[in-house]
């Protein structure tokens, strides 16, 4: 299998252009990043973190990115214009742990055959009296009939499993991809599930 | 006693008439990956991971059934055989629900390894999400069809070892799962003397002991061979 070439295009300073997105996840993955902890500044000194839900405050997927990690699967109409929207402007994108990849727990609702089960079990059946389905047009996305992971919807170049994957093993992703080179994926280190 | 001489990945081995390739394979420290198989039980090529190369035929042939022949050539590793094994283990993890993050077998799970080892780092055939059932009528173990790969051990361990024969596989396809007596459930079916081989060899988190949750089912299949060695001895020593 041929890896993607992993040098920058879009930075003006020389620094990769990271983003990290937050879709149908727990956002375990993005707490595991963060576990990075002091190497974080290192990272910091050879990219920009252009777009990221615990690392920047942009609210626009930037143009021009070079790698961008996409945790969970995409669930809902603002997931899938998301995940549309970073294919297009990223040159590498990265499945990042196993809801991207797999669905995983939250992919455990395709069991029930759609989302208006789901809701209906949810928002009536363990409700009060007082239950309500959610029909927020605009406001709240509405959800897709499954959650599907990322590779079904749009093409990934990397994949990152783990739930999450631990900060060794984001790490040991990383770094080569910052030296231009691609990361080795192979061995329970990098590639067990769970 | 007879033997065959044969060739497996260059290396020249003499194996009794009657003997696996598996076995032969293993013999000259050759490692085959394999799912079903458990030493012990009997062999089924259910999980078709061991398949192998044999010069002469055009099929490729499950190596824990298929017996040594004099002049044999067979190659247990090539593209083929590594696009094959990695596919088998796609179609498994699609096929059903293995949810690894919540399952009371991760980190210690024979299909996780098996993933490690064919590379595959996501599946490249869509996922199923079939909607299959949990049997939670037994007293002390459980049942998560989910999980389930057919590998078809617990039949066997059941029928061979234990000579209860509580389970069988019933249906076909994508309906095909293991049953407890006659379709009943787990519970219900008074053959079990609830001994727990099953669980013991289930390579998955599809048997559990039921206090067992996330991460907690250590069950060790290898502990099988153990057992019947046990058993041997004392059947074959003096009254």
């Amino acid at each position: 299998m041929s890896s993607p070439s992993v040098s920058t295009t879009g930075s003006i300073n020389g620094k990769l252009r990271l983003a990290t997105v937050w879709l149908a996840g727990c956002s375990g993955c993005h707490m595991s990043f963060l576990d990075l902890d002091e190497w974080l500044i290192e990272l910091a000194d050879c990219m920009d973190m252009v777009f990221s839900p615990v690392a920047s405050d942009s609210k626009e997927y930037p143009q021009d990115v070079d790698l961008c990690l996409v945790e969970g699967g995409v669930a809902n109409s603002d997931n899938l214009a998301l995940i549309l929207q970073v294919r297009a402007r990223t040159r590498l994108l990265v499945s990042f742990g196993d809801c991207a990849l797999s669905a995983n727990v939250p992919g455990m609702r395709n069991m029930l055959g759609g989302a208006e089960p789901v809701l209906r079990r949810g928002y009536l059946e363990l409700a009060d009296d007082s239950g309500v389905m959610p029909h927020a047009p605009g406001i709240v996305p509405e959800l897709l009939p499954q959650v599907l992971p990322l590779h079904e919807v749009v093409p990934v170049d990397f994949y990152l499993p783990g739930c999450p994957p631990s900060a060794a093993r984001i790490r040991a992703f990383l770094e080569p991809l910052l030296r231009g080179e691609a990361p080795l994926m192979e061995g329970a280190e990098m590639i067990r599930f769970g | 006693m007879s033997v065959s001489t044969l060739t497996i990945d260059g290396q020249a081995v003499a194996m009794a008439v009657g003997a696996t390739l598996l076995e032969a394979a293993r013999e000259v420290g050759i490692a085959i990956p394999t799912l079903c198989h458990l030493e012990g039980l009997s062999p089924v090529a259910a999980c078709r991971l061991c398949l192998v190369e044999i010069e002469g035929s055009g099929k490729l042939q499950p190596a824990c059934i298929t017996p040594v022949l004099e002049g044999m050539v067979v190659r247990t590793d090539s593209p083929t055989l590594r696009d094959y094994r990695r596919t088998v283990i796609e179609l498994l993890f699609t096929e059903g629900n293995h949810v690894c993050a919540v399952c009371v077998a991760n980190g210690h799970c024979e299909l996780q390894d098996r993933a490690v080892e064919v590379g595959m780092d996501h599946s490249r055939l869509p996922y199923r999400f079939p909607d299959r059932a949990v049997d939670l009528s037994h007293q002390r173990f459980g049942l998560d069809h989910n999980r389930c790969i057919l590998c078809t051990r617990c039949v066997r361990v059941c029928d061979e070892v234990e000579g209860a024969h509580v389970w069988d596989v019933a249906w076909r396809g994508e309906h095909c799962r293991i049953i407890a007596g006659l379709d009943q459930p787990w519970g219900a079916v008074d053959a079990c003397t609830d001994c727990g081989k099953c669980v013991m060899v289930c390579p998955t988190g599809a048997l559990f002991p039921k206090g067992d949750t996330v991460e907690e089912k250590h069950e060790d299949p290898s502990q099988l061979v153990a057992l019947l060695r046990a058993r041997q001895a004392r059947q074959g020593a003096p009254p």
